[in-house]
């Protein structure tokens, strides 16, 4: 378990340099839409609206499965930008045990500049997002030890 | 009467906030819609109130609560000459368009309203003009009706005609949409509706500050807008009602100053306008709301109108050769705003790099989710303008716009 926060670190930590590279705002978004445009979408038909959270301004779709005690996520959106900070919360969160995903604060969004996303205010539905990944990770880990 | 102020670098001297910047960048306000800036002389009127005459109204017999009654009643005067009322007592003083609102569709709901009556309203409502009807209609058994709109964004006299009938109890509708820029034909409305008796409602939120009103001309029952989309303060807003109508409805809400007297056997209410405003009012907000009126009468609404006129007409010219820009909302008659889709790409991203470039542009679904799902479209980006907007910020606006294209 510890290993598998230390993996999460370095990820993050890659991301923060990832970003180091930027040093004008452009060029960081040019970043984060090709992120948006490269994340592999959700099929159509698990679109469904069990999936979805919903943003007031954007859309978002959330599908999770436990595989080897480790929590798959794959997430998908209507807007680009959304869906670009929706691949590095996968990137981090995505194959990572409950107990790590439950644990941790994302402080990497901090670190790079991008943390007006994750503001309640911005009603893009990662916020939600966020929370439901969570909250998917205290279900698995309920089913684990149950 | 004094020289008008027609000036746009002095009109924008008035606003502390245009010369702040954002994300680095000089500050595009083109977010009026959803509210305006103020100017200083209403910043100043909500400093000087605090720190000279407050205490509350309609109570004391002291000094200051004697000042500050008379100055929060001669804005009730104000208003009435601003919209042209026939009486000061029929301008109630409420918390803003949705507060009145929600006043009218309780109170002449619960006196005038009944199973199997009908409301009707418009396709292209603000969600504060649709869901105060629906608790009402589910409270009182009654039902809503809604008039669909075309392609263009426009309503239809003729379809409006068949749905009125003989259980319409109230009709209410926007006089400016606000995600489409509509100028509706409401006086012709009112007159097809008055031919049978019906009274009609006018959400005026995004009227009163690009077109003069005359509630007694248009021959509205209740007419209702907010301060703080006038140049005004957050938190203030008017509900203007025909007397009778009024006097006929029951109180909104109980407690201090809407009462006559009070035994626990029995409340007499006091008289309009003060039967629907129980509690302390937002006093500061209502004396600043005065002050911009002034600020509105200090320019001019011919001004203002030729204006705005020039800035839409010149930001829809700029715009339109844009490949992949889809205008929502093409009415004939149309205020004050651009509301617009750029094809494959989302008004949210649109929004977070114009916001990057300093440019405030309103992007969603405008609290007018209806409207969004008849054309289709997750939401629209909406650039609305004030008296104090420039070409050159629709210029910016539209190179903003390209620097978004180039990006997705
Ligand atoms: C047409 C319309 N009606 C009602 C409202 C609600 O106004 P308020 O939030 O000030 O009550 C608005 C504000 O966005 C509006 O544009």
């Amino acid at each position: 378990m510890v290993g598998s926060v230390s993996k999460m670190e370095e990820i993050e930590e890659g991301i923060i340099e990832e970003f180091a590279l930027f040093d004008d705002w452009m060029d960081k978004y040019e970043h984060i839409i090709g992120l948006g445009k490269e994340l592999p979408l959700i099929e159509e038909e698990l679109k469904s609206d069990d999936l979805l959270i919903k943003g007031c301004q954007s859309r978002v779709w959330l599908h999770a499965k436990m595989e080897n005690g480790k929590v798959i996520f794959t997430a998908d959106s209507d807007a680009i930008i959304t869906k670009g900070i929706i691949s590095l919360l996968i990137r981090v969160l995505s194959g990572q045990t409950p107990d790590a995903i439950i644990n941790t604060d994302l402080t990497f969004i901090e670190y790079i500049g991008l943390k007006e996303h994750l503001s309640p205010t911005r009603s893009n539905g990662l916020v939600s997002m966020v929370k439901q990944m969570k909250l998917y990770a205290l279900a698995f880990r309920t089913q684990q030890n149950g | 009467m004094s020289e008008l102020l027609t000036d746009i670098d002095a009109i924008r001297a008035q606003f502390p906030i245009l010369s702040r910047e954002v994300n680095g960048k000089q500050l595009v306000y083109l977010d009026n819609g959803a509210t305006s800036q103020k100017p200083q002389s209403v910043i100043d009127a909500i400093s000087h109130y605090y720190e000279y005459e407050n205490s509350n109204i309609h109570r004391g017999v002291h000094t200051l609560s004697q000042e500050a009654t008379s100055a929060y009643e001669d804005v009730r005067k104000k208003v009435q000459k601003f919209i042209n009322a026939k009486h000061d007592h029929e301008v109630i003083f409420t918390s803003g368009t949705t507060g009145g609102i929600n006043l009218v569709a309780s109170s002449f709901g619960a006196s005038l309203v009944r199973k199997g009556d009908e409301i009707l309203i418009t396709a292209m409502e603000h969600h504060s003009n649709i869901v105060p009807w629906q608790m009402l209609c589910e409270r009182r058994g009654a039902h809503l009706k809604v008039l669909p709109i075309s392609k263009e964004g426009e309503i239809d006299i003729e379809e409006f005609k068949k749905l009125i009938g003989p259980k319409t109890e109230l009709i209410s509708l926007v006089h400016v949409s606000n995600s489409l820029g509509t100028i509706n034909p409401i006086k012709e409305m009112i007159e097809i509706a008055h031919a049978q008796n019906i009274p009609v409602m006018i959400d005026g939120a995004q009227a009163v500050h690009h077109t003069p009103v005359d509630v007694q001309d248009l021959d509205a029952d209740f007419y209702v807008f907010s301060a703080h989309k006038m140049y005004g303060p957050t938190g203030v807003g008017v509900l203007y009602g025909k007397e009778e109508l009024l006097n006929d409805m029951k109180p909104y809400q109980g407690g201090g100053d809407m009462i006559k007297s009070v035994t626990f056997e029995k409340t007499v209410y006091n008289d309009l306008p003060h039967k629907f405003e129980a509690g302390t009012p937002n006093i500061a907000g209502g004396i600043a709301l005065g002050v911009a009126i002034d600020f509105i009468n200090s320019i001019g609404y011919e001004f203002i109108m030729k204006h705005e006129a020039e800035l839409s007409r010149f930001a829809v010219s700029q715009l339109k050769d844009i490949a992949g820009l889809r205008f929502i909302g093409t009415a004939k008659e149309r205020a004050g705003l651009v509301s617009f889709v750029l094809d494959g790409i989302h008004p949210y991203d649109t929004g977070v790099i114009l916001d990057k470039l300093g440019i405030a542009v309103r992007t969603g679904h405008h609290c007018t989710q209806p409207v969004m799902n008849f054309f289709e479209v997750p939401g629209t980006v909406r650039a609305s303008f004030a008296v104090y907007n420039t070409k050159q910020e629709v210029i910016k606006l539209v190179e903003g716009i390209d620097r978004v294209k180039r990006m997705f």
